[in-house]
């Protein structure tokens, strides 16, 4: 069921250039069904920013009732959250996420581009859980805001990127897993457009799990803003309710 | 004793409270969150002739205290809307608004003689004033003849009450409204979206896939006041008014402007619950200014000496 409370704020922290991790607690969590879901945050109380804004859920603990969330500071909306401490008004679990108990075989990729890595660290922790081997390979802009690599290794090997060449290998993600030659049975990927089309098209022979972004308004399927185009007679499909994670060769990549 | 039930042609509602066109979908996504029946009525998504898969993305864009869109008009088209939504809505004590969008006359005048047979569709919205499609919608907004005309081929083939949709992009609403008026109207809704941009500071270039949305939200409110107050002392119909409304006092102006009920199109979005928070917070507030129904307020605004506060 979705939920609007206000959470209690327990932690919010600058964790590298200009990103920060917010720990939230509150009944909500119970709610929390599969990895890869967001929530739809309403960042002050004023008129503005007017909209809520969509951030993924990156890890949960039912047993605390917290939950964490990564995100970086870039325009209106996400600069006011930076000065929240005491409790928000949020309001999820909403879409459907990565599902990790349907899936085949031993070893599944993640791949994440900047504020796409955060839903994939709960969804490897899941994936590792149920006894697969998990490997990241992880696309930043450069050294400054590369953040949880140790947190990622715990789990599994993990390859970084940055665009600059600051930091690991340069590039994409995309030309780490050419120049290291990594092969799974699923790929689970998360970040800007393009980079997921590259990716799509990369691991075309297994099966993959895309986690797409969209401006939203209400972000339960009410108002139509966030379609993204889909193969098949329907043409569009709401990222928010729909998805935002979609199956290999539904999305039509403009 | 019932401070909020007002009677409208065609409506018998429970309260003046409403969710707008286009924000509230056909209420499935919302009924998650609250029973539909405490609503006085609810006005569907547009619905045309044939399916529409709207515009390309982006279709939002945030704004100061409000937001554009140019959704376009994307719905599942008549058959379906009436055999799916309109029939999953009737297990709620509901009348519904009925929004009604085409590209021709014939479009219109066909979803308006089909859609108003409806069981639980109690009065139609002529949509004359989406800004988002290229064809119809707005065209037949601005031109007080074809709206006329429009409302008039409407009225002769439907079954329920006409309210006609106005929009704000004119130089002389007004005038819409005496058109729609003569046209055989029973009562307006007013506002819809104002036109507007937002550019990307970039690359100069629209934020949004269409070039331009319709502004909506809190920073359209003192315009859809103004257009409430000047068109409600022009023409005896009655107003449904929309345009920012995001608290019970938002609805008290409009009221005291003129309206006899109010939409809540945006704020929806912001809260899901706001239709059900203003119709629970409404009585106190009468209680507070003093006044037995909320009717005694409407009009309140206008000249001394015109008030004539015994409409509808
Ligand atoms: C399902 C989903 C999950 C997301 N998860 C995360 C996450 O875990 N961490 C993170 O940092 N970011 C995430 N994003 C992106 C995040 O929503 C945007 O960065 C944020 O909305 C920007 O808001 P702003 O006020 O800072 O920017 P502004 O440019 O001021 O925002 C203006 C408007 O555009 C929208 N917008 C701007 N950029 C985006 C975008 N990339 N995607 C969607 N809407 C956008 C805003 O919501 C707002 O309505 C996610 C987006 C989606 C759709
Ligand atoms: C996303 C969105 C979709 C809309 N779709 C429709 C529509 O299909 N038909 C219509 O008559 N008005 C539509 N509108 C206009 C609203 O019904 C309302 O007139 C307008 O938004 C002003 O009210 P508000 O400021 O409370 O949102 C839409 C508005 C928004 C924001
Ligand atoms: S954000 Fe409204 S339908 Fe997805």
């Amino acid at each position: 069921m979705i939920k609007v409370e206000k959470m209690k704020i327990l932690q919010q922290k600058e964790i590298a250039g200009n990103i920060f991790e917010l720990k939230l607690q509150g009944p909500l969590v119970n709610e929390i069904s599969m990895p890869g879901q967001f929530v739809h945050i309403k960042v002050n109380t004023a008129n503005d920013p007017l909209l809520r804004r969509p951030i993924s859920i990156s890890s949960y603990d039912k047993k605390q009732q917290s939950m964490t969330l990564i995100y970086r500071a870039s325009g209106l909306g996400t600069r006011e959250l930076t000065n929240q401490a005491d409790e928000l008004d949020v309001m999820g679990p909403l879409g459907s996420g990565f599902p990790v108990e349907t899936v085949q075989g031993q070893t599944a990729v993640l791949i994440g581009g900047g504020i796409g890595v955060p839903p994939l660290y709960e969804c490897s922790k899941q994936l590792k859980a149920r006894g697969m081997n998990v490997v990241h390979v992880l696309g930043f802009e450069s050294k400054e805001t590369v953040f949880y690599e140790s947190e990622f290794k715990e789990l599994g090997p993990v390859y970084i990127t940055t665009a600059d060449g600051s930091y690991g290998t340069k590039g994409f993600v995309t030309d780490a897993v050419t120049a290291f030659n990594i092969n799974a049975d699923v790929f689970y990927a998360c970040g800007p457009v393009p980079m997921l089309g590259a990716v799509e098209k990369q691991f075309d022979g297994i099966p993959g799990y895309i986690s797409m972004e969209q401006r939203m308004g209400c972000g339960i399927g009410a108002c139509l803003a966030c379609v993204c185009s889909v193969n098949g007679p329907e043409l569009y499909k709401k990222v928010c309710t729909d998805g935002p994670v979609f199956r290999k060769g539904e999305l039509v990549y403009g | 004793m019932d401070k909020l039930n007002i009677s409208l042609p065609g409506l018998e509602l429970k309260n003046p409270i409403m969710p707008a066109s286009g924000c509230f979908g056909f209420g499935r996504e919302y009924s998650q969150f609250y029973d539909l029946s405490i609503l006085g009525s609810i006005m569907i998504k547009a619905t045309t002739a044939e399916q529409r898969l709207g515009n390309p993305v982006p279709r939002v864009a945030e704004t100061s205290s409000g937001m554009l869109n140019a959704i376009g008009l994307q719905n599942p088209g008549l058959e379906k809307v009436l055999s799916t939504e309109l029939s999953w809505l009737e297990q709620f004590d509901l009348p519904v608004i009925a929004n009604v969008a085409g590209s021709m006359m014939e479009d219109y005048v066909l979803v308006a003689e089909k859609i108003s047979k409806a069981k639980n569709v109690n009065a139609l919205e002529l949509n004359i004033s989406c800004p988002n499609v290229k064809e119809g919608g707005i065209a037949f907004g601005t031109d007080p003849l074809t709206a006329k005309e429009l409302t008039a081929k409407v009225k002769a083939v439907s079954e329920v009450p006409v309210y006609v949709k106005l929009s704000p992009n004119v130089s002389n609403i007004s005038e819409m409204a005496l058109a729609v008026e003569e046209g055989g109207a029973d009562g307006l809704t007013m506002i819809n979206t104002l036109v507007g941009m937002r550019l990307d500071h970039k690359t100069g270039k629209p934020v949004i896939a269409n070039g331009t949305g319709g502004l909506s939200g809190p920073a359209i409110k003192p315009v859809a006041l103004r257009m409430v107050y000047e068109v409600s002392q022009v023409t005896d119909l009655p107003i449904i008014a929309m345009g920012g409304i995001s608290s019970a006092w938002d609805v008290i102006d409009f009221i005291s402007a003129g309206a006899s009920a109010a939409a809540v199109g945006t704020a929806n979005f912001v809260n899901p619950f706001i239709c059900k928070e203003i119709i629970e917070e409404l009585p106190a507030i009468l209680d507070e200014l003093g006044v037995d129904h909320i009717h005694d307020l409407k009009g309140r605004s206008w000249n001394v000496g015109k008030v004539a506060n015994t409409r509808a």
